[in-house]
């Protein structure tokens, strides 16, 4: 492998002007509907007390989930010593960053009481998976930065694969705190397994991906600098596997709750009868998310055009957004079990489906925490030599003669 | 600080203090000759029971329970009823059904296959390990040394992962700006509220508002007092708790379910 050349794009271009501003006018509208919804309150959204994690919460687990996934890039030149891997690894460092920031701030101002940030981060419950992530992301934050900084700065190289395999054991260990979030819980059917762990671990390693190589492709493009078949082939041919082991753990997910009594009726509602939840896993998840991409991942014509593998990208993006709408809306949706086997009737929505539409207070929120995250990534690219300044096969291939 | 002004200091804390025993002792006289005037016996009792209750530290010596005996044919809707008046519930008006606070809600059950079906009042069954006190970040959702389960206003951040948890669906999120609340049950905008056994009549000597409004059909106690008459019902009728498979212990249980 030749001599690689890292530089900051230029962003002097139009088209990287109206991408910041764009997003700045997004975050404004964003923030203008929180405060509407903090100062009127939870009511202006479709939020109730059984549906009480909505659509900014679908987004923000996206960006958490998909802020691990990032990093694998990184972890798999640093960790595992992959040599390919490592022009890529900068950019991977801080889009996991970037992506966690973006996440955690939807969180945060989609609390009841965002005002008091300050109790949160001075009471702590231990035997809280909440308490356990505050550490876990504010963790992954410092470590990641400390990561990308010996990626940047040449004389500290020689503690990128030491604090590169540290980074990569604190993701999957964050990863497995978020799933833990829904998979600790015995109030809910849909969760209660310890193998949304695992689960939100392979998620992440394809949603990550996916914002990944949409971004560098995007990227790329924009800048007008080279990139070679051998990387996109490598990061493509991951993808593949990635989003292939998801619908393997989305299998077993439902093996496993279809073979457990306690368990059948809730997995029956999302794949046959639970109307939009039945309908988005179907049609949003397997067959945009998981069958379209790989159709066009491993399709001989198709596998080497770069727009169908940016679109197989988005259908990754919108696919892993749908399964956890369905895991997360779909799983408070389905009712609780106060009797189970018995019907069950109240003044309080007990032993119905919970109804819940999204408000667009709720969407601005997600779209908000989603600018964030790609305002951070790009600014930085603007202001770090992040991205080399080709990828062509004779720079990006390391056995390249 | 110099002596003289030590003196003055010493000799202020005196008179004050002269000042509070005065005014307790008339502030308990007052209460003690009305008690007599109104309703002598009755309300006295409450009187003493209410200071030595009140001044009494929170031991686990004693965990409140409530059984709840569901054969009796009661009107659930007046223990609902109840217990709005007593926390000032129902005053949202800009929530939908889905979104109002209800801290006890009446159930109907009915068994599929033979059409048996009974109704049962529902609230926090304030659990030995209750799931909501384990997920609270903030150590908001805490349980009192007797059992009571409740959330701590001021801790609350809102982020509702204790509704997440509850297997029995006892709690709710305050959706908007509340007015004319009770002084007894302050409720804000962005936090979650569940029943909370009236800590504040209990702390009284009182009984919970629901249990007053049942007609007999529930008796409220000390579950670690074997001679109390909850105790005794228990030992002898065959009671249940709601999700029993969950192994929470519950400190709310149920006759005829």
């Amino acid at each position: 492998m030749k001599y690689l050349h890292y530089l900051q794009i230029k962003g002097n271009s139009k088209a990287y002007i109206t991408f910041i501003v764009s997003l700045a006018v997004i975050i404004l509208i964003g923030l203008l509907s929180v405060y509407q919804m903090e100062h009127q309150g939870h009511w202006i959204t479709g939020m109730n007390n059984q549906v009480v994690w909505g659509l900014p919460h679908v987004f923000a687990i996206f960006l958490i989930v998909a802020a691990s996934g990032a990093l694998n890039v990184a972890s798999i030149s640093s960790a595992l010593g992959k040599k390919a891997y490592k022009p890529l690894a900068r950019l991977s460092g801080v889009m996991a960053i970037g992506l966690l920031v973006g996440g955690l701030v939807i969180l945060l101002l989609d609390l009841g009481r965002p005002d008091r940030l300050i109790v949160a981060m001075t009471e702590f419950n231990f035997t809280s998976i909440f308490t356990w992530n505050i550490f876990l992301y504010s963790g992954f934050i410092g470590i990641v930065a400390v990561y990308s900084w010996t990626m940047l700065d040449r004389p500290y190289n020689k503690f990128t694969n030491m604090v590169g395999t540290v980074a990569f054991v604190w993701r999957l260990i964050l990863t497995m705190g978020t799933g833990s979030i829904f998979g600790m819980l015995i109030s809910r059917e849909a969760y209660d397994s310890a193998l949304l762990a695992p689960m939100f671990i392979i998620m992440s390693f394809s949603f990550g991906l996916a914002v990944y190589l949409l971004y560098l492709l995007t990227a790329y493009r924009l800048s007008e600098r080279p990139l070679g078949d051998y990387i996109v082939t490598r990061l493509r041919n991951l993808l593949g596997i990635f989003v292939a082991a998801v619908a393997f753990m989305v299998l077993i997910y439902h093996l496993t709750f279809l073979y457990s009594s306690e368990h059948r009726d809730v997995s029956l509602f999302i794949l046959l009868d639970g109307g939009i939840y039945t309908s988005l896993f179907w049609i949003g998840q397997i067959i945009l998310g998981t069958i379209a991409p790989l159709a066009i991942i491993y399709t001989p014509s198709m596998k080497n055009n770069r727009n169908l593998l940016s679109l197989a990208s988005v259908l990754i993006i919108l696919g892993g957004f749908v399964q956890l709408y369905i895991i997360i809306i779909g799983g408070q949706a389905y009712p609780i079990q106060l009797f189970p086997g018995y019907e069950v009737t109240s003044t309080f929505a007990d032993g119905i489906v919970a109804q819940y539409s999204p408000s667009i207070n709720e969407f601005l929120l997600g779209i908000a925490g989603v600018s964030i995250s790609l305002l951070i990534i790009t600014i930085a690219l603007r202001l770090f030599h992040l991205l080399p300044l080709s990828l062509e096969d004779k720079y990006a291939n390391p056995h390249h003669s | 600080m110099s002596s003289k002004a030590s003196n003055q200091t010493t000799e202020q804390s005196k008179t004050d203090l002269t000042k509070r025993k005065f005014l307790s002792g008339t502030v308990t006289g007052s209460m003690v000759a009305a008690g007599v005037s109104v309703a002598p016996g009755i309300f006295l009792t409450q009187v003493a029971q209410a200071r030595t209750n009140t001044s009494a530290a929170v031991t686990s010596d004693v965990r409140w329970g409530i059984v709840i005996d569901t054969t009796k044919k009661v009107d659930w809707n007046k223990c609902v009823d109840a217990c709005n008046r007593e926390h000032g519930l129902g005053n949202e008006t800009k929530s939908n059904q889905e979104q109002k606070t209800e801290y006890i809600r009446v159930v109907k059950v009915k068994n599929k296959t033979t059409g048996y079906s009974s109704t049962l009042p529902v609230m926090c069954q304030h659990c030995e390990t209750p799931p909501c006190v384990d997920v609270c970040p903030t150590g908001a959702s805490m349980k009192r040394e007797d059992g009571i389960v409740y959330v701590d206003r001021h801790l609350c951040i809102g982020c509702r992962y204790c509704m997440m948890a509850c297997p029995y669906k006892a709690r709710s999120f305050v959706h908007e700006t509340l007015t004319d609340q009770k002084e007894n049950t302050p409720r804000g905008k962005g936090c979650v509220e569940s029943c909370n056994m009236c800590v504040n009549r209990i702390d009284q000597g009182l009984k919970p508002a629901c249990v007053d409004a049942s007609e007999g059909a529930m008796i409220f106690g000390d579950l670690n007092d074997k001679s109390s008459e909850i105790s005794k019902f228990l030992a002898i009728q065959n009671t249940k708790q709601i999700r029993a498979d969950l192994r929470l212990n519950t400190g709310v249980r149920y006759q005829g379910i």
